[in-house]
């Protein structure tokens, strides 16, 4: 085990102002903080080494809801589920789409005391699903990202601490706003290295009142891609478009056959009429399927949680890689990692523009020389790749996240010291030094 | 309007700065005043200087090199792109070199697989859809200024237009950008995939008002054109049953491509402009764009117009055919010179608010109109609560200017009060620069400052603008740790 883990304390703030005596307390102190939710993120990112743990579950509760405006705030404890259900009674909902990463991280290599504080810290329903800080803090969007924006796109304001242990705020509660740097988006996404948020606002859109998805069967990545950048070249409006290939499980698809997904939403009329014309587009490119509401909400519920991957057993290594590239290009990603990697999986959501990739744990591929080589098949068409399932000893030892171009490393260095210059904040869960 | 003091030093090294200019962009130095006196201000015309040296390079490496000599020298700089801005930010320093963009104006590349147009900063909004409108397609964020403004001046204010309701703004429709940093380095941040890996930089850049660094290129998103459009001109009887119907457009689950308000003073003007056939009689104008598939058009139609007659709209008409859908929108567009004609001067003011606070700022407005003894027309992105009060004046007659000014921010204030901010899409430049304070505190600024440090330590980039007091970086950077004296706080714990 890489790290002593005997002697973590967990502080439990309950108020904004907590979280500011713990920060100023770790300063104080000299001992760095780990920021956490719930913990159902933690295997995600680079091990970060602190000594002590800033648990963010008590900080929890709507603070105002008001549908007419578009505008939730609430506090970054507050559980994914409460918030659903809230937005979900006023036909409302959070239009990037959370992925529920829970499942895929749940059984991976934690070490012992981890996954039991984890039990411990997770003992109420705001487990499944996370925290409304750590889905903001990771910045991940599910299959509507190319239609409907990432989470970034969403939040309008935040509270936080910062490594300064000083309270501030950012943005606003209104839907557009330009006053000021745009604090919000630097700390979406930032893995609570930069400061530890208290409170968000988000722009919350209606919950599409109809939907249907098209499946079609039988086409080869290469294909998959062509027709689903046809389909987003088209004004259809599709809202997800996944290919999942041969060998790869998925709902309603046997392990022999490959299907491509295309998601159509809104108003009932619209969804009826667009139907029908996506019919005729993909007509020519093989036997179509159509999944009714119900059932297509399982499907994407399942690509957005990248349900294919999650382990069915116990002590399963595999690792699991999220990959991000120009959508027209993803196929040719994919071909030039299976190149190297011939023992890789995976399927494909954004219309070609994200691929998860799963590595299984006996390639005889040292895990660095994977990450090169899946990197290296980005150099040509740009992207990046995040080493989002793996065991500890394997996220300590690679870059989970793309390493930046010097300039830009440089720069982000810069942005970590001034917003938390003694790295008391999650030092290291980024990269190394950030 | 208060700016920073310009340094006899530097504008002793006037000569010597033009000379080492002139090595890195030879045909783009403009020191003779007539021609720099182009260059004097922006939109926000209250304001105007003589910038020190006007350079226009024509390429990212004559960019870089700029930056380098004046970072080198200590010099200010001031990006510019069309000079559209309407807070201020491209006025020029009188000790300050003016690093025009205007000539950076090529697009790179178009790539509809990925769909996405990369072009350099001096591109105009409207030449990206026009590059793409053959084959089907377009670039989102509208600026009503998309005529003139650039790209890269869009990015810099975050610009919106009135299809942002549905389509967002400019930061949300970016994928990437080179940037040239004031010491002269090439970044790229982001490219063609979907959201720029570690930490969201280009988020920051966007609405930076020129402050952290150059844009020397941008990749943005383009969609295709919706099948169909169709625009309501639904006409009411008082503001109130207006906002009423916004909020209950929204509130059945509808986001319009557009949803744009006028009160009278406002459609009285562009009528009189435009003679679009407008309702006279009425207090207030909302006109709503649905765009998408016709089925879908036609059942939102309908639901929209079922919504405005329950709450007691006066006039609805439906555009029947592309022509009239323009014509209704003629009017809105053409509000600002329309609102030209009937005033001397006018004011442009950018608030937002929380939809429900609408009639109640409306009110206010009147009262404050008699306060000021000066009258307001109110144009207003009413579907996301950006308000653009216009403030009539005649900077001839002494003292309206300031009067109007005071007016304005009065008006920033209430928005501020009311739950809202002080600029919805125009940034806030010098204009709004000195109100911060009422929407943030020190450490909030603080923090804001921080990232300004990270990335122009120094402070040559656009100074004097956005922030009321620019600190210096070293006191930015102090920390008060007070070691052994913070009692372990009473916190749960396990
Ligand atoms: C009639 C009229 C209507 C308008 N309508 C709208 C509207 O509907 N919506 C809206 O949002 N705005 C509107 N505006 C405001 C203005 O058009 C926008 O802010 C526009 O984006 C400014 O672009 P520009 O090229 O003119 O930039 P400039 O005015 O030249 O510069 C604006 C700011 O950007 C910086 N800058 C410019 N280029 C760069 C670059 N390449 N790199 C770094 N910094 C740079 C400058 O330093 C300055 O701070 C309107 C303005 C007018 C006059």
């Amino acid at each position: 085990m890489p790290f002593a883990r005997h002697n973590v304390t967990t502080l439990v703030p309950r108020t904004p102002a907590e979280v500011t005596d713990a920060v100023r307390w770790a300063l104080s102190a000299g001992e760095p903080l780990e920021v956490a939710g719930t913990g159902s993120k933690r295997a995600l990112g680079r091990p970060v080494v602190a000594s002590h743990r800033l648990n963010l579950s008590a900080l929890s509760g709507i603070v105002s809801y008001e549908p007419e405006e578009l505008v939730l705030t609430a506090r970054a404890g507050t559980g994914m589920q409460e918030i659903e259900a809230l937005l979900a009674q006023r036909n409302q909902c959070l239009a990037f789409e959370p992925p529920d990463l829970g499942p895929l991280l749940g059984a991976s290599g934690i070490p012992n005391a981890g996954e039991r504080e984890r039990g411990r810290d997770a003992g109420s329903a705001a487990a499944a699903g996370g925290t409304f800080g750590g889905v903001i803090s990771t910045g991940y969007s599910g299959p509507r990202r190319f239609k409907a924006g990432a989470v970034r796109d969403h939040v309008l304001g935040i509270a936080a601490v910062s490594g300064r242990g000083e309270a501030f705020v950012g943005g606003g509660k209104v839907v557009k706003n330009v006053t000021g740097y745009d604090l919000p988006k630097l700390l979406t996404g930032a893995f609570g290295t930069l400061a530890v948020l208290t409170e968000i606002s988000v722009k919350v859109l209606p919950a599409p009142e109809d939907t249907r998805t098209v499946l079609v069967d039988g086409l080869s990545p290469r294909e998959a891609v062509q027709l689903m950048t046809r389909v987003l070249q088209s004004p259809l409006d599709v809202t997800g478009a996944s290919h999942v290939p041969v060998g790869v499980r998925a709902p309603g698809k046997s392990l022999d056959a490959s299907i491509t997904a295309l998601r159509l939403e809104g108003f009932r009329p619209s969804v009826e009429f667009r139907l029908t014309q996506l019919r005729t587009l993909v007509a020519s490119s093989g036997p179509v399927v159509v999944l009714e509401r119900e059932e297509s909400k399982v499907f994407w519920q399942a690509v957005r949680d990248v349900q294919p991957f999650v382990p069915l057993e116990e002590g399963d290594r595999a690792s699991v890689w999220r990959i991000s590239a120009p959508p027209a290009q993803g196929a040719a990603v994919l071909e030039r990692i299976q190149e190297s990697i011939p023992e890789t999986r995976a399927f494909f959501d954004w219309g070609g523009g994200l691929i998860w990739l799963r590595v299984p744990n006996d390639t005889g591929v040292e895990p660095k020389a994977i990450a090169a080589r899946i990197r290296e098949a980005l150099v040509a068409s740009g992207g990046h790749a995040t080493l989002v399932r793996a065991p500890e000893s394997v996220r300590a030892v690679v870059d989970v996240f793309q390493p930046p171009a010097a300039g830009v490393a440089e720069l982000s260095r810069r942005v970590k010291l001034q917003f938390d210059p003694s790295c008391v904040l999650n030092p290291g869960r980024l990269y190394v030094g950030v | 309007m208060l700016m920073p003091e310009p340094d006899p030093q530097i504008l002793a090294r006037r000569k010597e700065l033009a000379e080492r200019l002139r090595q890195a962009v030879p045909d783009g130095v403009i020191e003779d005043e007539a021609s720099r006196r182009v260059y004097e201000q922006d939109a926000l015309t209250a304001y105007r200087q003589l910038p020190m040296i006007v350079v226009l390079p024509s390429s990212t490496e004559e960019v870089a090199a700029v930056l380098r000599i004046c970072s080198s020298m200590g010099v200010k700089v001031v990006p510019r792109g069309a000079g559209t801005s309407l807070s201020g930010g491209a006025l020029p320093l009188a000790d300050g070199v003016l690093l025009g963009l205007a000539r950076l104006n090529r697009i790179l590349d178009i790539d509809y697989d990925n769909r996405t147009v990369t072009c350099q900063p001096g591109v105009t909004n409207l030449a990206i859809s026009r590059a793409v409108d053959a084959r089907g397609f377009y670039y989102a964020p509208d600026p009503s200024s998309q005529i003139a403004c650039t790209i890269g001046g869009n990015v810099a204010e975050n610009s919106g237009g009135v299809h942002c309701l549905k389509y967002g703004l400019t930061t949300n429709n970016v994928l990437g950008v080179q940037l040239v940093t004031i010491d002269g380095e090439v970044l790229h941040i982001g490219g063609r995939h979907l959201d720029a890996e570690g930490y969201d930089l280009l988020g920051i850049l966007t609405g930076s008002e020129g402050l952290l660094g150059v844009v020397t290129e941008v990749t943005v998103r383009i969609l295709p054109k919706p099948e169909t459009a169709r625009a309501l001109l639904i006409g009411f009887a008082s503001n109130e049953a207006a906002g009423d119907t916004v909020a209950a457009i929204i509130g059945a689950g509808i986001i319009p491509a557009g949803m744009e308000m006028m009160d009278k003073p406002a459609i009285h003007a562009a009528e009189a402009f435009v003679h679009v056939g407008y309702p006279l009689d009425v207090e207030a104008l909302l006109i709503v764009e649905l765009d998408g598939p016709g089925a879908e058009v036609d059942h939102l139609c309908e639901a929209v117009t079922r919504i405005a007659r329950e709450r007691g709209a006066v006039s609805c008409r439906m555009s029947n055919s592309e022509a009239e859908r323009l014509s209704f929108w003629a009017g809105r567009k053409a509000a600002f010179p329309a609102v030209g004609r009937i005033s001397p001067d006018y004011l442009c003011m950018d608030g937002t608010i929380p939809r429900k606070a609408l009639p109640a700022v409306l009110a206010r407005l009147r009262e404050l109109e008699s306060e000021f003894g000066l009258r307001v027309a109110n144009v207003f992105h009413a579907g996301d609560g950006n308000l653009h009060p216009l403030i009539l004046f005649d900077s001839n007659a002494p003292g309206e200017l300031e009067r109007a000014e005071a007016f304005g921010a009065a008006i920033l204030r209430l928005c501020v009060q009311v739950g809202g901010v002080l600029t919805g899409e125009h940034g806030v430049g010098i204009e709004k620069r000195d109100l911060m304070p009422e929407q943030f505190t020190e450490t909030d600024l603080a923090h804001q400052q921080r990232l300004k440090c990270a990335f122009d330590p120094a402070g040559l980039l656009n100074p004097g603008k956005v922030f009321p007091v620019l600190h210096r970086c070293a006191e930015l950077g102090r920390m008060h740790v007070h070691r052994g004296q913070l009692a372990f706080p009473d916190i749960p714990r396990f």
